[in-house]
């Protein structure tokens, strides 16, 4: 049956991350924008406390036992994660992503590891300190050609041999400097096979070869750190690759694999989106109510003042975007491909809420635009939802594909 | 619990509907645009589908199911996706008995309903758009007076469906408490029919413009209640038609793109379109979801107008955009009546203008 009611259980949740966000995250959201690249450690040993074990901050496939029942109830850890996403970012989109959690390098291992490799690589994000994991697939010569990557794993004895240079790695200096994390690396083990001979390897902090070279100065999420890192002959164990070594010219185990990665993350891209977008709404909201301006649905276009017609603008992109974003989430907890419908609410949500957070600048005219407000700083914020995960152009791409039937060969 | 699968009853109902749409609507869609006229044939078809009969209650000869507001947006969205027209032709006796059902008192029913039960297609209306620029459902200048103890209604009403052949209107009025509105039978004197209206796109709906003058009805035949989820229906209804009409000219475009070559390629293979169907395709999604939970809300029996409203503007400028470029990606051939997206394109605009044409 048709229902956009949240859960019991996901109400709960969802009220107790909001007061997490409001408490924790609002009153620190400023300070750890203006102080770039500073990290808000005891926020960070709090978060850790909180949620280390549990699997809430990651989507996923859910497995066949997960589907069918947890105390009768049907799975719903996708949605779980939109609606803990949107929480977080409606808090601070640049501390959500610095939360210490096994994050996308811990989805991947999740995804493609074998028992073994599961236990060794994310077994330690339920004890100890803080860490972090992360995934590195960017070069400086490619970004959205993900199948262009030019670093190289070549083979020697009982041991990967790494080299090559990785960008805008999402909390690779925490993984790899700050904590006793790691980054799974995107490299090829033959160029001339293309997107079959990529593959992915758990890099280990403290690998020697391996360097942060440097941490990007952003224009938003800047509490994140994206970072370069430089593989000299990085030598890893054999058996940190992910999956299988052989290189499949035609086989959901090799790039296509690595690819299906995204049909989770895709949608908790753009949940993280809609908690900006809809912090700007709430905002706005409250603020035209206090200047005593009211909203009128029901009006015809005639007796409608533009500021009317913008806000329900923006609140209607935003919830579209909210919807196509559970049901791709929800998709994935049934079990369902949701490949289209990940990039769908990916490319949709990285737009509205661009937009959204740039209307509501202007909304607010020289309140909006001043940094004693967090307005200009969620415009700001906002944009990378429309770049990293796949471009909006990227998922539109996608979703041209799918539409038409079209492969990457007939479709570019 | 969040969900988007309809129920299987709702999902049988809507592929009975969507195969009704393709193999009986669509081939006499252009027609019937073309003649200002729907054959009888589709219409009685439609109407043995039992989407009127089916929310009237048993006592008062319908088979007695329930009315939700979801399971309509799915139907309403098949028959748009069919034609805009001819689903508002078959949808139209709900103007008259959704109301009823909705605030209508036992006498009242006892009237109308049977009515719209029977073997044969019977049309009903509703007259409330008015010819006014700024139309808007909450300040109405056409006037219920009280007088001898019932009303006196006056002025002038348009976009009416069906006014020559409606055996009943609910008339919309302004009253003593804002917008009221009026079961009103077709022959009570003072309530004629001015003329059939010549509009951009709605060619094959028989619309009328229709005249009020010292029209008296008795005071029981004012509906009593909240009107508010009646208008609230109408935007559902319309937003879903609009889903409807969208995904025709999108599913239309895209299939003609994979066809038609350029350069050597399909023009589809081409980013400028690609992008362009792959926008229309996500904004078919979005604004569906939008509708369905605006109907969802109704059908919990909350006040919907916000949800109603967003659905139904988003609606209407998102059916434009789509059915524009629908147009566009065909280009010359796309602007020529051998193809249905001008149509689509020309019913697409109406639903920034339509109020209360449909009933969800």
């Amino acid at each position: 049956m048709i229902d956009f009611e949240l859960s019991e259980d996901m109400r709960v949740m969802r009220d107790m991350i909001n007061q997490v966000a409001q408490q924790t995250m609002r009153p620190i959201s400023h300070q750890f924008d203006e102080e770039e690249h500073t990290d808000p450690v005891e926020w960070q040993k709090m978060m850790w406390d909180v949620s280390k074990g549990s699997s809430v901050f990651g989507g996923g496939p859910s497995d066949k036992k997960e589907r069918g029942a947890s105390n009768g109830k049907p799975a719903e850890r996708n949605v779980g994660a939109t609606v803990t996403i949107e929480e977080l970012s409606w808090g601070d989109a640049g501390l959500y992503l610095s939360i210490p959690n096994a994050g996308l390098g811990g989805a991947a291992v999740a995804a493609a590891g074998t028992p073994e490799q599961k236990k060794r690589f994310l077994q330690r994000f339920s004890e100890g300190d803080p860490k972090w994991a992360a995934m590195a697939i960017t070069e400086p010569g490619f970004g959205s050609d993900s199948a262009a990557v030019a670093t190289t794993a070549v083979r020697d004895g009982d041991q990967w041999v790494l080299n090559g240079t990785k960008i805008f790695c999402t909390s690779g200096q925490r993984a790899l400097d700050k904590s006793e994390g790691f980054v799974v690396v995107w490299a090829t083990v033959d160029k001339a096979a293309g997107r079959a001979g990529i593959k992915a390897f758990v890099v280990d902090h403290g690998t020697t070869g391996v360097t942060v070279t440097k941490v990007e100065d952003k224009l938003g999420i800047r509490c994140s750190d994206t970072a370069a890192i430089v593989l000299e002959d990085a030598r890893i164990p054999l058996d940190n690759l992910l999956g299988d070594a052989e290189v499949h010219t035609d086989s959901k185990k090799g790039f296509k694999g690595a690819m299906a990665t995204f049909d989770a993350t895709r949608p908790a891209v753009a949940a993280s989106a809609i908690g900006i977008g809809r912090a700007a709404v709430d905002f706005v909201r409250d603020e035209l109510a206090k200047a005593g301006v009211e909203i009128h649905y029901d009006r015809p276009a005639m007796k409608q003042t533009a500021m009317e017609r913008d806000f329900m603008a923006m609140e209607a992109h935003l919830q579209a975007a909210r919807l196509l974003t559970w049901r791709a989430a929800w998709m994935m907890d049934r079990g369902m491909q949701n490949n289209l419908e990940a990039s769908m609410c990916k490319a949709k949500a990285g737009l509205a809420v661009t937009q959204v957070t740039q209307k509501a600048v202007e909304i607010l005219g020289p309140l909006g635009y001043s940094r004693k407000l967090l307005l200009e700083k969620w415009m700001r914020d906002a944009k990378i939802n429309d770049i990293f995960e796949g471009t909006q152009q990227i998922n539109l791409m996608i979703v041209a594909r799918r539409i038409m039937g079209y492969s990457s060969k007939e479709l570019n | 619990m969040i969900s988007f699968e309809p129920t299987e009853d709702q999902q049988m109902m809507r592929d009975t509907v969507a195969a009704f749409a393709t193999d009986q609507i669509r081939p006499v869609a252009r027609d019937a645009d073309e003649s200002g006229q729907i054959p009888d044939g589709v219409v009685q078809q439609a109407w043995d589908l039992g989407l009127i009969q089916s929310a009237i209650p048993e006592e008062f000869g319908g088979y007695g199911g329930d009315r939700s507001a979801v399971a309509s947006a799915l139907v309403c969205e098949e028959l748009g996706y069919g034609d805009l027209s001819i689903a508002m032709h078959v949808l139209s006796p709900r103007l008259v008995t959704y109301p009823v059902l909705e605030l209508g008192t036992d006498a009242q029913k006892q009237a109308v309903l049977p009515v719209y039960s029977g073997e044969k297609f019977a049309a009903a209306t509703a007259a409330l758009m008015e010819p006014t620029m700024g139309f808007d459902v909450n300040d109405l200048a056409v006037t219920a007076t009280r007088q001898n103890g019932g009303y006196v209604l006056n002025g002038s009403k348009c976009y009416v469906p069906l006014g020559a052949e409606a055996k009943h209107a609910v008339v919309y009025a302004r009253g003593e408490q804002g917008t009221e509105a009026f079961l009103v039978a077709a022959d009570t004197p003072g309530f004629t029919v001015v003329e059939r209206e010549k509009i951009m796109g709605l060619k094959a709906l028989a619309t009328y413009e229709m005249k009020l003058d010292s029209c008296v009805v008795p005071a029981d035949a004012r509906l009593q209640g909240d009107l508010k989820p009646i208008f609230n229906r109408s935007r559902v209804a319309l937003a879903a038609l609009a889903v409807g009409v969208a995904r025709a000219a999108f599913e239309y475009a895209r299939d003609y793109a994979k066809d038609r070559k350029a350069f050597g390629v399909p023009i589809a293979q081409k980013q400028a379109i690609a992008f362009m169907l792959a926008e229309m395709a996500i904004e078919v999604d979005a604004t569906r979801l939008l509708t369905w939970e605006a109907a969802w809300k109704i059908d919990r029996g909350e006040d919907a107008t916000r949800e109603a409203c967003l659905a139904k503007n988003y609606a209407a400028e998102m059916v434009l955009k789509i059915t524009d470029n629908a147009v566009q990606v065909l280009g010359g051939h796309g602007y020529v009546r051998d193809h249905m997206v001008e149509l689509w394109l020309r019913n697409g605009r109406g639903f920034a203008v339509f109020e209360g044409l449909a009933l969800a």
